[in-house]
């Protein structure tokens, strides 16, 4: 009889057991990607969030006690002539940089993929060419504050060429200024997209460029009619990507100019930073940053269309 | 699936789990306490800019002496730099875990106020029976005393003494007529030599305080009419149209818009420009990258004719305790510390500034006689800032900077530009 009792169902276990396996199996995926998940809720989502609902209130972090007003802080952002003036530069800002960045890059690129460059050449190019994208963006804005200073070094070949007859102040002058931070940040990011082009170009199938020959295609049409369709899904992604994070542009616009002279080089993004920090509007600086983020959503929203219809 | 399989199926899971759960916990502790009680010691926090500035180690050892003096308090020093030390005050005021004892500008400390996020100290001063007679000032915000000056750095002219004379100049400028003269003279040099810097640029726009409101100060003006903005005034109009006819006649160095603090140091260390006001504390950055430059010190010229008492712009470490601190008495402490005479004449020496306690004197034995000279400009003056304790100083001194700028380049008058910065800054008040 005893050991009528102590016998163990082989049923009852295997029922036990199988409920655990199956529910251990599931959630193990999960448990791994728990802490990637947790980071980006912490670190991503809730900020946003956050930053969505200081949006609607009156102010929030220098009063403790901030209260609901609706869209008030959008409609004073929407209705400040320097977010508009800012609107403007940062449009101006990235679409000459973007594109600068992809007429220089390809350009560059063809250069560098070309049969008549020697390979020693080439690789001495390549270094040369990268290295703008190899600085940070303080090194940068340092770089080229020295050599626009109107006592440095570009000013200087300007005059000893004859071509100006006094130091021009490309950063402090409202004429020049907007133009002269542009200019630095198409010098900044080139050469990345001569690198991916680059690469690009390296996977073009020879034959199309034979066949194009056989069938008599001049240089422009083989470039017109296989280089760039071939190089279409690259330019698409890397464009928008661009236009994203050009348009985000502080650090360098910051650290050359700070917004002026006069608001002249003020972008979406120093105009918030100045709202937050030096007005301590942290929830107008918040309507402010939740307009840029819309915008960007929605050059977000192409680049993972065009991202899915590629795949 | 094995029994193995399994364990280490479950193995696997939990540890997944644990590290996220460590992850958590690892998010969540940096948001500790502010200050601490172990072993019966109480640890307070010191936050601040100085410990950089300060020669190594000299911060480190005053609070030994302090720890010392009074066992049962210990310090911890937070060190940044001066722009991120603000931003993580504002931080903690907003989180509610703000340094014990804080370092603190005197631009900030509206804005602190408002945050209601500094303890007021006639209150700790009046629980610890202390006596402020010896302080030289405190600033107070809605009638509360929300911050000490510690040291205060002063910004006289600094004047180039081998340009100046090349230019046939042989003493510096006092009046704002023999300014204009000697700045002529330096330009008329040429070899793309300026009479004088003027840094204006609007990421940091702190030369509108000490190097353009200056003027108005040198000369007994003010740009406050109890206590309200009053940049229309004819202190302030004289000022900006004197600054004018200097922009008008060349003798300012070009890149004025964006130019820094430091760039205007640079260009008068480089021997670019004759004249320049600047701040006490950068005698040693000029003589060490320019060891051959000869230069004086001087008062900011005033209006001609003045005979009144001259404002010399300052700027101040100063010390508050935050209302979040859970050791306010200890806290007072280490302030009342920093104040007494001893401590405090120790500090300003080794700062090169000058004391906020009345009866403390830096000792200039060792230090440029500059110095000497500087503090005796101090004596006959007064220190002027009428920042100090506004509302959002530093945006005031942005929308004066774009006005400035937009009358520099003929843009707009002179009136109409300062009635423009006038509406901004009563619209910020």
């Amino acid at each position: 009889m005893a050991s009528t009792n102590t016998v163990v169902r082989p049923g009852s276990t295997k029922s036990r057991t199988s409920g655990w396996a199956p529910t251990a199996r599931k959630l193990t995926p999960y448990a791994f990607l728990s802490p990637t998940v947790i980071v980006m809720l912490v670190l991503m989502l809730i900020p946003v969030i956050m930053v969505i609902g200081y949006s609607f209130m009156d102010n929030v972090i220098t009063n403790k006690n901030p209260v609901f007003v609706g869209i008030d802080n959008y409609v004073e952002v929407l209705s400040d002539p320097v977010f508009r003036t800012a609107t403007g530069n940062t449009l101006f800002f990235t679409l000459v940089s973007v594109a600068a960045h992809l007429l220089l890059g390809l350009g560059f690129a063809m250069l560098l993929n070309s049969p008549l460059v020697g390979n020693v050449t080439k690789a001495l190019f390549r270094v040369v060419y990268i290295l703008p994208w190899l600085f940070t963006v303080a090194i940068i804005a340092v770089l080229w504050r020295l050599m626009l200073n109107p006592n440095g070094v570009v000013n200087y070949i300007l005059i000893s060429l004859g071509l100006t007859d006094k130091g021009i102040e490309w950063l402090s002058s409202p004429d020049t200024a907007l133009l002269a931070v542009t200019f630095i940040n198409i010098w900044a990011g080139y050469s990345f997209y001569m690198v991916t082009l680059l690469a690009g170009l390296q996977g073009v199938p020879a034959d199309l460029y034979e066949a194009a020959r056989v069938d008599g295609a001049s240089a422009f049409q083989r470039f017109w009619n296989v280089t760039l369709p071939q190089l279409k899904p690259i330019i698409i992604s890397m464009s928008v990507l661009d236009i994203i994070w050009t348009s985000q542009q502080f650090a360098l616009i910051w650290m050359t100019t700070g917004g002026g002279p006069v608001n002249v080089t003020e972008m979406l993004s120093t105009y918030t930073y100045k709202l937050a920090f030096s007005r301590y509007e942290f929830s107008v600086a918040s309507a402010s940053a939740v307009l840029i983020l819309l915008l960007t959503m929605v050059l977000a929203f192409f680049y993972v269309r065009h991202q899915k219809a590629r795949d | 699936m094995s029994k193995e399989a399994r364990f280490r199926r479950g193995v696997t899971t939990a540890v997944a789990a644990a590290a996220a759960l460590t992850l958590i916990t690892g998010c969540s502790s940096g948001a500790g306490s502010d200050a601490s009680t172990s072993g019966g010691d109480v640890t307070i926090e010191l936050a601040q800019w100085w410990e950089p500035e300060l020669p190594d180690g000299a911060l480190r050892t005053l609070m030994d002496t302090f720890e010392s003096e009074n066992p049962g308090i210990k310090v911890k020093l937070l060190s940044g730099p001066y722009a991120s030390t603000k931003e993580q005050l504002f931080a903690g005021a907003a989180a509610g875990t703000m340094s014990d004892v804080v370092g603190l500008d005197g631009a900030w400390v509206s804005d602190f106020a408002k945050q209601g996020a500094l303890a007021d100290l006639s209150t700790l001063m009046k629980d610890a029976k202390y006596d402020d007679s010896e302080l030289a000032s405190t600033i107070k915000v809605d009638g509360k005393t929300q911050m000490i000056p510690v040291v205060n750095f002063v910004y006289p002219l600094f004047t180039n003494d081998d340009l100046l004379a090349k230019a046939g100049i042989t003493t510096p400028p006092s009046t704002r007529t023999e300014f204009e003269t000697a700045a002529k003279a330096v330009t008329a040099l040429g070899d793309n030599t300026s009479g004088w810097v003027l840094p204006l640029s609007s990421e940091a726009p702190n030369g509108i305080q000490n190097d353009v409101m200056s003027w108005v100060w040198s000369s007994g003006g003010t740009m406050l009419d109890d206590g309200k903005p009053d940049v229309t005034n004819k202190d302030v109009t004289g000022a900006v149209k004197y600054i004018k006819d200097l922009n008008d006649a060349g003798v300012i160095a070009p890149g004025s818009a964006t130019m820094k603090e430091q760039d205007k140091v640079e260009e008068f260390t480089n021997g670019r420009v004759g004249m320049m006001i600047d701040s006490l504390s950068h005698i040693d950055l000029i003589r060490t990258s320019n060891p051959d430059l000869k230069f004086s010190i001087s008062a900011i010229p005033a209006k001609d004719g003045f005979t009144g008492e001259r404002g010399i712009p300052y700027a101040s470490w100063g010390v508050g305790v935050s209302a979040s601190s859970k050791h306010p008495a200890e806290s007072w402490k280490l302030v009342q510390f920093l104040m007494n005479e001893k401590t405090n004449s120790e500090l300003s020496t080794l700062a090169n500034a000058f004391p906020g306690n009345t009866k403390s004197v830096p000792d200039f034995t060792s230090s440029d006689p500059l110095f000497k000279q500087a503090f005796d400009i101090y004596s006959e003056g007064k220190p002027a800032n009428e920042f100090v304790g506004l509302p959002v100083a530093e945006q005031l001194m942005r929308l004066f900077d774009e006005q400035l700028q937009a009358i520099l380049q003929g843009d707009e008058s002179v009136d109409d530009g300062l009635k423009k910065a006038q509406d901004a800054w009563v619209g910020e008040f």
